[in-house]
C-alpha cells in the first residue's frame, strides 16, 4: 500500500462556501415556534438565548444552517432554532453531519451533543470526527450528569459521585472533554460557562469562523439532578482566582489584580504560581495555534477537573485539511478527468471484455 | 456429458460436449481465484454460457498445505443456459494433498482428476492426515488420474529467466490454467493480454506466467497423457452483447446507473465487511461518475453519514453483511421515521455472530423484516443472481426514493462472488428515477408554513425537503411526529394513525405480480424460493421435468411488500415446498401470512444448495412422499 501526495490543501473560513444574505437577522428570526421544554433555571436556555442572539451575526441565509443533535436533554436544541435541524439518535449525530458536510459545502453544520451523547455511546464517533476535521461545529453540553433519564452519573462525573446508579459512590473514573478532543487531533477546542454570554459567543464566533471541526464544550447546570455543579465558578469571592480566560498571544494571568499566572512546572507540565513570586516573565504566553498541542493539553489538565483552576477560552485553533474539502476534491479531479475522456453509463456497463451473440439464423453455421 | 467425437489436428480425440465443470483447489496462497477468474473469462469470450461458485476460507493465508487453507473454483460453463455453478465436477485440479482431501468426495466415480504431484510430500500428506500417498495407493482408482509434476514443469519452464525455484514455482497455477485450456480448446491470447496487464509494472512476472501457461498448454500438446480433448461451443443466449459480471460488481455498478438515472450524487457510507467490500472497492473507483465513498469508523457511522447525505439530497447508500445490519438496526428505525431515501446491501453470509464470513447463507430475511424496535417496516428486494443484482439496486433505488423510505437489498455470498454472462443493458432502456424536491409551503390551511409529514395522497410518501431551501425549515427526528404537520406529538390517536400509515406506505409500494413457469401447465407442486437459490431450484425442477413430471416454479423478489398475487398463486397448488439456506425463514412468513401448509425444507451448510437435492425434494413432493 502506498502513500501519495494529495496536493497542496487550502485553507479558508469555516463559512466559506454558505450564502450569505443582507437581510438584517435577529435572534427571533432563528426563534421557532415550538414551545421550549426544559426545566426552569437549565443552562440549556441560557446557551439557547446566545445562539438565538449570535448566529444573526453570521450573516447567513437561515435556510443553509443545520442543527442536527443526539439525544438527551440538550438535544432537544435543534426544535427551538428555526433552521433545519434533525434529532437524531443516541450519539451519532456527529456521523449524520459528516454525512451532510460531505455532500453539502455551501451549509453550516452544528452538532448538539451532551456528556453523554458525545462522550459515552457516541465517543468513537466524536473522535473520529474530530481528526477527519469534518467541517462541523460540535457544541458539547457537559453537565456531568444523566438529566433525560434521570439523574445517573455520566462520563465526566466526579469519582465518588453518589448517584441514583451509583448510591455508593461513583468508582468511574471521568473523561477530561478538551483532553480528549486534543488527543483525538482536534483543529479547534474551546470551551465556555453557560452563564458567560460574552465568552460563549466569542468562543462561537471564532469555532464557526475555523474551517475544520471546531470542539467547543459548554460547562451546563442541571438544577433537577447535578444543581450548582459549576457554581464555584459563577459565584463567590475566589471566582477570579478559578476562572482562568485565555486570550490569543497574552500572558495567562488571572485574579482580581491578575496576581496569578500560569508558569512551567519543573516536571515539564504547567502550573499555578503568583506573579510576584515568579516574575512576569515566567508566565507563559497562550498561543491557540502552536502546531504542538503540548502546552494546551497541560492547560486542559491545570487542576485535573475539580474547578480549583478552570481555563476557559480557545485552547487549540490550527489550520489542517478538511475531510470533507479533500473528498470533494477527489471527486472533482475525478469528474473533470472523467468528462475529458468522454466517460459515460454506458461504457462503465460495457467494460472491456464482451461478446455478442447474434440473432439466431446467423448464430446458425 | 459427451455426445460426438472427432478427431484433432494433433491426431487426437476431439469430443464435442454440451457442459463441463471444473474445479481448480489448492492453497490459499496458489492463486485459485486468479486461476478460475481467468478461465471463466476465456470461457465467457468465447461464448459460453457461465456460472461460477468461489469458495475460500475467511484466513487470508491460512498456514500453507492445511485442509482450512483450501481455496477452490468452481466453473460450470456450457453450450445452452445453465442456471447453477454445477452440483458436483467433472474434472478437479488438486494442487496439494489438502486440497484433494477436501474435494476429491464431491468428484463423481469417473471423473477426471489432475494433481500436482510435486506437493505429495511425505510432511504434506501427515499434515492433511494421509497415512499412505493416495496417488499410490489405490483409493484414486474411480477416477481417471492424471499425475502431472506443475511446480518441476514450471520450474523447469522458467529457469531461462534466472528466477529462484521458489518464485518460478508460484506461477504453477498458470501452468495449470495453460493445461487446461488446451484441454479446452480455449484461446491463449487473451490470457497473456491479461497477464501482461496485471503485471505492467513488473514485466519480469508476466513474462514468467505467460512461460508458465504456455509450458502448461505444450505440456497438453506434447505429451501422451491427455487422450481427449473437449470442445464446449458458444451458448444460444439471447441476442445481445454480453460480458462476464459478478453480483458485487453488478450491485455496484446498480447503485451508479441508480443515481445516474435519479440525476441525484450517490453518497456510500460504508465499514468493510466479507463479503461486501467489494461493493466499497468499485464505488470508491466511480467518482468520476458523482460517487463519493466515505469508509466510516465503524457500521453505525457508515450508516450515519448515508442517512446524513439522503437529508441533504443525495443518494444515501450504505453496504454491508449480516453483522453490520445489527449495527445499523437503530439508525434503519431513525430513517423509518425520518422517512428518507436510503438504500441498504446486505450481502448475507452465514451467522450468527461472525459464524462463516466466506460462506453463503440466506438467514438475514427476518432480521430485515423485523429486526428494529417498534413498528418499522422496510420493503425488501432481493437479486436471484450475480448480474440480476444490476435490475435489483434499480428497483431498490425506484421504492427508496418514490415511498421516501429506507428499502433492504439482500444479496449473499454466493451471488455476490460467483458470476455469469450478463446481457449489457442499454442505458436508454434504463428506468427514469428523477425525484422532485419540495419547494414550496404545502399547508393546506393556507398558513404558509411547510408541513414535512403531509403525504402524497397515492403513494403515501412525504416530501423531501432539503437544506438550502428557503422557507422550508424543519426540523424532523426520531420521536412521534404529528401526522401532517410533523411536530412532536404524543397524542395516542396520533401515534396509532402514524404506525399504521407507516405500514400502509410500504404495503402500497408497486411491485409486480408473482411469475410462475409451469410448463406442463398441470403441476400440483409449487416450489417457491427467493433469492441465490433461484439457479439451483431451476436446474431441479428441470430434472424433474425431464423425468416426466411436473412441477411449477415461482420466485420471490420482492420479499416486502409482497406480489398481491401471491395468496392466490399458493392456495392453487396441492403442494407448496420452500427450499431456503435458513431454517425456514421465508416459509415462516408465508405460513402466517396466507395460513398455507408450506413445506419448508432447509441446509445452511454455508454453500449453494445442488440441484440434485433439490430434484430429490421436488420428486418426493411429486409424488406425495414429503416428511410432514
Amino acid at each position: 500500500m502506498t502513500a501519495t501526495d494529495l496536493g497542496q490543501p487550502s485553507f479558508g473560513g469555516g463559512l466559506d462556501l454558505v450564502p450569505t444574505t443582507d437581510e438584517t437577522q435577529k435572534a427571533k428570526d432563528y426563534t421557532s415556534d415550538q414551545e421550549v421544554r426544559w426545566c426552569p433555571g437549565c443552562g440549556d436556555y441560557a446557551v439557547l438565548a446566545s445562539v438565538r442572539g449570535f448566529l444573526p451575526e453570521l450573516g447567513l441565509k437561515r435556510e443553509n444552517i443545520v442543527f442536527v443533535s443526539g439525544i438527551g436533554c440538550s438535544s432537544r436544541f435543534p426544535y427551538y432554532l428555526d433552521t433545519y435541524g434533525m434529532h437524531s439518535i443516541h450519539g451519532r449525530a456527529p456521523t449524520i453531519a459528516t454525512g451532510l458536510a460531505v455532500t453539502r459545502p455551501d451549509l453550516s453544520v452544528w452538532v448538539v451533543t451532551g456528556d453523554g451523547d458525545a462522550l459515552s455511546i457516541g465517543g468513537n464517533h466524536l473522535i473520529h470526527a474530530l481528526r477527519r476535521n469534518m467541517n462541523i461545529t460540535i457544541l458539547l453540553f457537559n453537565n456531568r450528569i444523566y438529566g433525560l433519564t434521570k439523574g445517573q452519573y455520566s462520563p465526566t462525573s466526579e469519582v465518588g459521585k453518589v448517584t441514583k446508579s451509583t448510591p455508593m459512590g461513583s468508582v468511574d473514573a471521568p473523561f477530561n472533554p478538551v483532553s480528549l478532543a486534543l488527543g483525538a487531533e482536534a483543529t479547534f477546542v474551546g470551551r465556555a460557562l453557560d452563564s458567560d454570554r460574552k465568552g460563549l459567543t466569542e468562543v462561537l464566533r471564532q469555532a464557526a469562523a475555523h474551517r475544520g471541526a471546531s470542539l467547543v464544550e459548554i460547562f451546563q447546570d442541571c438544577p433537577i439532578f447535578n444543581d450548582g455543579s459549576f457554581d464555584v465558578l459563577r459565584k463567590g469571592d475566589d471566582v477570579a482566582e478559578r476562572l482562568i480566560k485565555l486570550v490569543d498571544g497574552e500572558p495567562i494571568r488571572f485574579g482580581n489584580e491578575d496576581e496569578w499566572g500560569v508558569v512551567r512546572s519543573a516536571t515539564g507540565g504547567l502550573e499555578v504560581a503568583r506573579v510576584a513570586d515568579v516574575g512576569e516573565d515566567a508566565v507563559v504566553v497562550h498561543r491557540a495555534g502552536e502546531e504542538d498541542p503540548t502546552q494546551s493539553f497541560a492547560l486542559s489538565r491545570l487542576s485535573d477537573q475539580d474547578l480549583t483552576h478552570t481555563v476557559t477560552g480557545i485552547f487549540r485553533k490550527v489550520d489542517r485539511p478538511t475531510y470533507d474539502d479533500g473528498a470533494r476534491a477527489q471527486v472533482a479531479a475525478a469528474t473533470e478527468q472523467a468528462e475529458q475522456r468522454g466517460d459515460n453509463l454506458q461504457a462503465l456497463l460495457s467494460g472491456k471484455d464482451t461478446w455478442a451473440v447474434l440473432p439466431e439464423p446467423e448464430n446458425e453455421q | 456429458m459427451s455426445t460426438d467425437t472427432a478427431v484433432g489436428p494433433s491426431g487426437r480425440e476431439v469430443r464435442q460436449t454440451h457442459r463441463v465443470v471444473i474445479r481448480f483447489a489448492g492453497d490459499s496462497g496458489d492463486g485459485m481465484q486468479l486461476t478460475g477468474d481467468r478461465f471463466t473469462s476465456e470461457a465467457a469470450a468465447f461464448g459460453n454460457d457461465l456460472a461460477t461458485l468461489p469458495n475460500f476460507p475467511a484466513e487470508i493465508r491460512a498456514p500453507a498445505g492445511t485442509l482450512p487453507g483450501v481455496s477452490s473454483f468452481q466453473l460450470h460453463f456450457a453450450d445452452y443456459d445453465i442456471l447453477t455453478p454445477g452440483d458436483r465436477p467433472d474434472v478437479l485440479v488438486a494442487m496439494n494433498p489438502a486440497a484433494l482431501k477436501a474435494n476429491i468426495a464431491d468428484l463423481p466415480h469417473g471423473g477426471m482428476l489432475i494433481v500436482n504431484t510435486d506437493e505429495f510430500t511425505k510432511r504434506n500428506l501427515a499434515k492433511v492426515g494421509y497415512e499412505s500417498n493416495p496417488l499410490e495407493d489405490d483409493s484414486l482408482e474411480p477416477y481417471t488420474t492424471h499425475q502431472v509434476a506443475m511446480a518441476t514443469l514450471t520450474r523447469g519452464a522458467l529457469e531461462p529467466t534466472g528466477m529462484s525455484k521458489k518464485d518460478a514455482e508460484r506461477a504453477k497455477n498458470m501452468f495449470a490454467l495453460g493445461l487446461l485450456s488446451w484441454m479446452y480448446h480455449r484461446g491463449t491470447e487473451g490470457t497473456e493480454q491479461f497477464l501482461r496487464e496485471k503485471f505492467a509494472k513488473k514485466p519480469e512476472l508476466a513474462e514468467a506466467n505467460i512461460l508458465a501457461f504456455r509450458a502448461g498448454w505444450n505440456y497438453g500438446e506434447t505429451t501422451e497423457s491427455f487422450a481427449v480433448t473437449y470442445e464446449v461451443a458458444p451458448a444460444r443466449l439471447a441476442e445481445g452483447t454480453y460480458r462476464q459480471i459478478t453480483g458485487n460488481l453488478a450491485l455496484a455498478y446498480g447503485v451508479v446507473a441508480a443515481g445516474q438515472q435519479a440525476k441525484l450524487p450517490v453518497f456510500l457510507g460504508t465499514y468493510p465487511i466479507t463479503p461486501a467490500s467489494d461493493v466499497l472497492h468499485e464505488l470508491s473507483k466511480h467518482k468520476g461518475m458523482g460517487v463519493t465513498t466515505f469508509q466510516a469508523e465503524d457500521e453505525i457511522a457508515g450508516i450515519g453519514a448515508a442517512l446524513g447525505a439522503s437529508f441533504g439530497g443525495s443518494l444515501g447508500v450504505t453496504s454491508t453483511s449480516g453483522p453490520g445490519v445489527a449495527l445499523k438496526s437503530e439508525t434503519i428505525g431513525l430513517a423509518v421515521a425520518l422517512e428518507l431515501p436510503l438504500l441498504i446491501l446486505d450481502v448475507q453470509r452465514g451467522g450468527p455472530s461472525t459464524g462463516l464470513p466466506t460462506k453463503t447463507e440466506q438467514a438475514d430475511l427476518l432480521q430485515a423484516m423485523y429486526g428494529r424496535n417498534g413498528e418499522a417496516p422496510v420493503p425488501i428486494i432481493a437479486p436471484q443472481s450475480p448480474a440480476d443484482c444490476f435490475d435489483a439496486a434499480l428497483d431498490a433505488v425506484r421504492m427508496a426514493l418514490t415511498y421516501r423510505t429506507p428499502v433492504f437489498l439482500l444479496s449473499d455470498g454466493a451471488i455476490a462472488n460467483g458470476s455469469e454472462p450478463w446481457a449489457i443493458p442499454d442505458v436508454a432502456t434504463l428506468p427514469d428515477l428523477s425525484t422532485t424536491f419540495a419547494t414550496e409551503p404545502n399547508a393546506p390551511d393556507g398558513s404558509g408554513e411547510f408541513w414535512p409529514y403531509l403525504r402524497d395522497a397515492d403513494t403515501l410518501a412525504r416530501p423531501w425537503a432539503i437544506p438550502g431551501t428557503a422557507g422550508l425549515e424543519h426540523r424532523i427526528g426520531g420521536l412521534e411526529k404529528a401526522d401532517g404537520r410533523g411536530t412532536i406529538s404524543y397524542d395516542p390517536d396520533n401515534h396509532d394513525r402514524m404506525v399504521r400509515l407507516r405500514q400502509a406506505k410500504i404495503e402500497g409500494i408497486e411491485v409486480p405480480d408473482l411469475t410462475v413457469d409451469d410448463p406442463d401447465g398441470d403441476a400440483e407442486v409449487l416450489v417457491i424460493g427467493w433469492g441465490s437459490s433461484f439457479g439451483p431450484i431451476g436446474a431441479a425442477c428441470r430434472r424433474v421435468r425431464a423425468a416426466g413430471m411436473s412441477v411449477a416454479q415461482a420466485h420471490l423478489r420482492h420479499l416486502n411488500p409482497m406480489p398481491g398475487n401471491l395468496g392466490d398463486v399458493l392456495r392453487s397448488y396441492r403442494r407448496v415446498v420452500v427450499p431456503e439456506m435458513n431454517l425456514g425463514q421465508l416459509s415462516m412468513l408465508l405460513r402466517a401470512k396466507f395460513l398455507v401448509d408450506a413445506h419448508s425444507y432447509t441446509k445452511v451448510a454455508g454453500l449453494p444448495f445442488q440441484a440434485e437435492e433439490l430434484a430429490g425434494v421436488l420428486t418426493d413432493a411429486v409424488k406425495g412422499d414429503l416428511p410432514a
